[in-house]
C-alpha cells in the first residue's frame, strides 16, 4: 500500500467521521433493546398526561422532529395540525418506541421514561395508538379482533388457557354497540367497509382501556356521517381519556375543539404555534406555510 | 346490556371427532389386522410395502403439520424444517446403531464407520447413545434447543418474510455440509443404516414395524388434536394475529417474541418427533434429509393441502406422497413433471388448497340449491 493511499483512506474517514457528528441518525438504535418494566403506574398527579422535551429525530441527516416540545394534561382532547412532512407520524412513532430520538426526553404521567421501554410495554402501561391506515386482523371476527386487544394478562401461558367472562363478555358487547359494529359480531373484519375497520380499531383501542389515545387521522375515509359520529364519540371520552388527534379535515377539528380548545400546528418538526383553530388559522405563519408565498 | 354471542370455542364438530375416532380405528385396528392376520394371497392382504409407506407418509404429515402451525397460522415461512427432522432422526439413529452391538460388519463394539475411520473410542457426544431414554430426550430437547435458540436471536432483530425464509434455508445447508464430514462423528455421507434391533426387539420383523406404525398414527393424531386445541385458543388467535397485522399486536401490548418463539420451538419439536419415528421405518438416515429441496418440499404439502386448516397438510403430505411412489414406479420420469406442474395449478388455481377446494365446491353447491 502506498503512502498517498494511506492518506487518501484517512482523509476519507476523517470526513465520515465529521458527517456521521453532524448528521446523527436514529437508524442504529433498534427499539427491541429496550428495558422491561413492569408493574409501573403513570403517576398523574401533576396533571400532565404526556410530556415531550426537545425530541429531536434525524433520518439520513433529515431532520423529522426538530426540537420539539409538547405537554398534554390529563383528560385533555388536544387536535395536532400541520402540512405532510410536519412530522406528525414521526411524533407518533416516538411516542410508542417504534423510534428511538437523537435527543431529548418524553415522559408519560410524571415518573415514566417512554424512551427506555418497548412498543409492547408502552402499550400496557397504557398509551393506545391508531394508525393511520386501518389496521385490523382481516382474517379474524369482529368480536375475535376486539377480544384480543381487550385488557388482560398478555403472556403466553395466559393466553392459552384464557376463558372470556361474563363481565369481558359485556365489555365487548358494550364497545361494539360503541363503534356501531354489534350486528357485524362474527363478520371477518376483512370484509368490513373502510369507515367500519377505522371504527374497529378505535374499538380495539377502548378494550386496552388506555389512559392516552393517539389517532393518526381517525377519520380519513369516512363519510360526513360516519365523522360526525366519531367525532361524538371522541368528545364523550375527552375527559376520562386524554387524547391526541392528529387530522387534517378541518371541519372534524372544529367540532372536536368546539371553539375553545387548544390545536398545536407542527411545521418541519417543531411546533409552529398553539392556540384555538381561530387563532391559528389567522395566525400569519401558519397561513403562509399552508398556502406556500 | 345487550349480551353477544361467545364464537364457539369447541375444539371439534362432531364430524370432526367421527374423522378423528375412524382414524384412530383404521391406524389401529384395520391395517394392522389386514396386514398381520389376512393371508397374503388374499385381496384384502395390505402389504408390507403399503404399511412402510403409509408409516413414512404419517411422518412427513406430522411435519407437514408442524409447517401449518408456524406458516399458515403464524405467517412465518420456514424453509429448514427438514433439519429439525433429520436431528430428531439422528437422535433416533444414533441410538440403533449402538443397538447393532457386535453385529456390525466389523464385529466391533463401536459402530462400523467408527470402525472405517480408525476410531478406538466413542466420541463424547456418543457417550450416553447406550440409553434409549437419553436419545429419546435429545429428539426433543437437540431440534428445541437449537429452535429456541436460533428463533430467538432472528426475531429478537425482527427477521420477517423472505428474509427469514432465506436465513432458515441457509441454517439447514450448513448444517449439511457439517454432518457431510466425517469428523463430525455422524457417520459422513453414509449416515446411518443396517439397523437390527430396537430396545432389544429385531427391527425388521413385522410385529415390530406395526407397532412403530400404530405409534406413528397415534402421535399424529396427538399432535392434530394438540395443534387444533392451540389453534382455537387465545393464544391460536394471537398467532393469526401477529400473521395479518404484527404492528397492531404489539401497539396491543403483546410481545410477539415470546408467542413466535413459543409455536416456533413447539413445530421444531414436532418435526424432530417425526423425524425419530421416520427413521426405524424407513431403516436410514443421512445428511440428505437436510438439503434445502427436503424442506422445501414441506412447504410444498403444506401448500397443496391448504394452509391455516390443519387437515389440508395432512392431505397435502399424503396427495403429494402417495403420487410421488406411484409416478416413481409406473413413469419417474414424469414426476417432476408433475410435481412442478401441481405447484403452479395450485398457486394459481387453488389458493387455499385441496382442503379450500372442497369449500369452494361445497358453497357452490349451497349457492345452486338455495334457489
Amino acid at each position: 500500500m502506498t503512502p498517498e493511499l494511506q492518506e487518501a483512506g484517512a482523509a476519507a474517514l476523517a470526513r465520515w467521521r465529521e458527517k456521521q457528528a453532524v448528521d446523527g441518525s436514529s437508524g442504529g438504535r433498534s427499539a427491541s433493546f429496550g428495558r422491561l418494566v413492569q408493574g409501573h403506574e403513570p403517576d398523574f398527579a401533576h396533571g400532565v398526561a404526556l410530556y415531550l422535551d426537545d425530541i429531536t429525530v434525524s433520518f439520513d441527516g433529515f431532520k423529522a422532529l426538530n426540537a420539539l416540545s409538547l405537554a398534554v394534561n390529563v383528560g385533555e382532547l388536544r387536535c395536532i395540525i400541520g402540512p405532510n412532512g410536519a412530522g406528525k407520524t414521526t411524533m407518533m412513532d416516538v411516542i410508542t418506541g417504534k423510534t428511538r430520538p437523537d435527543l431529548g426526553t418524553a415522559s408519560f404521567g410524571a415518573n415514566i421514561d417512554l424512551l427506555r421501554l418497548r412498543e409492547n410495554d408502552i402499550a400496557q402501561i397504557g398509551i393506545g395508538r391508531k394508525f393511520q391506515k386501518p389496521t385490523v386482523y382481516e382474517q379474524l371476527s369482529v368480536f375475535e379482533n376486539l377480544e384480543l386487544a381487550l385488557a388482560a394478562d398478555r403472556r403466553v401461558r395466559a393466553s392459552l388457557f384464557s376463558r372470556l367472562t361474563g363481565t369481558q363478555l359485556d365489555r365487548i358487547g358494550e364497545v361494539m354497540t360503541l363503534i356501531h359494529l354489534a350486528p357485524e359480531a362474527q363478520r371477518t373484519a376483512g370484509l368490513l367497509s373502510h369507515g367500519q375497520k377505522q371504527w374497529l380499531e378505535i374499538g380495539m383501542l377502548l378494550m386496552q382501556d388506555p389512559k392516552l389515545l393517539l389517532l393518526d387521522e381517525p377519520v380519513a375515509g369516512m363519510t360526513d356521517e360516519e365523522t360526525e359520529r366519531t367525532a361524538e364519540l371522541f368528545l364523550s371520552l375527552e375527559g376520562q381519556h386524554s387524547l391526541v388527534v392528529v387530522e387534517h379535515d378541518m371541519k372534524f377539528v372544529d367540532q372536536l375543539t368546539e371553539g375553545w380548545k387548544k390545536v398545536t400546528v407542527l411545521h418541519e418538526g417543531r411546533v409552529l404555534a398553539e392556540g384555538t383553530l381561530a387563532e391559528v388559522q389567522a395566525n400569519e405563519q401558519v397561513v403562509e406555510v399552508y398556502l406556500g408565498r | 346490556m345487550m349480551s353477544q354471542p361467545a364464537p364457539r370455542t369447541t375444539l371439534l364438530s362432531p364430524t370432526g371427532w367421527t374423522a378423528v375416532a375412524i382414524a384412530l380405528l383404521v391406524v389401529t385396528l384395520v391395517v394392522p389386522v389386514l396386514n398381520l392376520a389376512i393371508p397374503d394371497g388374499s385381496v384384502f392382504h395390505l402389504s408390507d410395502y403399503a404399511v412402510a409407506l403409509t408409516g413414512k407418509i404419517m411422518c412427513y404429515a406430522i411435519c407437514a403439520l408442524a409447517m401449518d402451525l408456524i406458516w399458515g397460522y403464524t405467517g412465518i415461512l420456514s424453509l429448514g424444517h427438514g433439519l429439525f427432522f433429520a436431528l430428531g432422526g439422528y437422535a433416533m439413529g444414533m441410538y440403533l446403531m449402538r443397538q447393532i452391538g457386535r453385529d456390525g460388519n466389523y464385529q466391533s463394539d463401536l459402530p462400523d464407520f467408527m470402525v472405517f475411520l480408525d476410531w478406538k473410542a466413542l466420541p463424547w457426544h456418543w457417550a450416553w447413545s447406550d440409553s434409549f431414554a437419553f436419545q429419546m430426550l435429545m429428539v426433543v430437547l437437540v431440534p428445541g434447543l437449537l429452535a429456541l435458540v436460533f428463533g430467538f436471536f432472528a426475531f429478537r432483530s425482527r427477521i420477517k418474510g423472505v428474509y427469514f425464509s432465506i436465513i432458515t434455508q441457509a441454517l439447514t445447508f450448513a448444517a449439511m455440509l457439517l454432518f457431510f464430514r466425517n469428523e463430525t462423528g455422524f457417520g459422513g455421507n453414509n449416515g446411518f443404516t443396517d439397523f437390527k434391533r430396537l430396545v432389544g426387539t429385531p427391527i425388521a420383523v413385522p410385529s415390530t414395524r406395526m407397532v412403530l406404525f400404530v405409534l406413528t398414527g397415534l402421535v399424529l393424531i396427538g399432535f392434530f388434536l394438540m395443534a387444533r386445541a392451540i389453534v382455537t385458543s387465545k393464544f391460536g388467535r394471537v398467532l393469526q394475529a401477529i400473521r395479518d397485522a404484527e404492528s397492531r399486536v404489539m401497539f396491543t401490548g403483546y410481545d410477539p417474541l415470546a408467542y413466535k418463539l413459543a409455536i416456533w420451538t413447539l413445530s421444531a419439536v414436532m418435526c424432530g418427533v417425526a423425524g425419530a419415528l421416520y427413521v426405524p421405518q424407513v431403516g436410514i438416515i443421512n445428511p440428505g434429509e437436510m438439503s434445502p429441496a427436503a424442506s422445501i418440499e414441506i412447504a410444498i404439502w403444506a401448500a397443496v393441502g391448504g394452509r391455516a386448516t390443519l387437515i389440508g397438510p395432512i392431505v397435502g403430505a399424503f396427495f403429494v406422497n402417495g403420487a410421488k411412489s406411484w409416478f416413481t414406479q409406473v413413469v419417474p420420469e414424469f414426476w417432476l413433471y408433475f410435481l412442478g406442474a401441481l405447484f403452479i395449478a395450485v398457486t394459481l388455481f387453488l389458493p387455499n388448497g385441496l382442503v379450500g377446494l372442497v369449500g369452494q365446491l361445497r358453497r357452490k353447491g349451497k349457492k345452486e340449491a338455495a334457489p
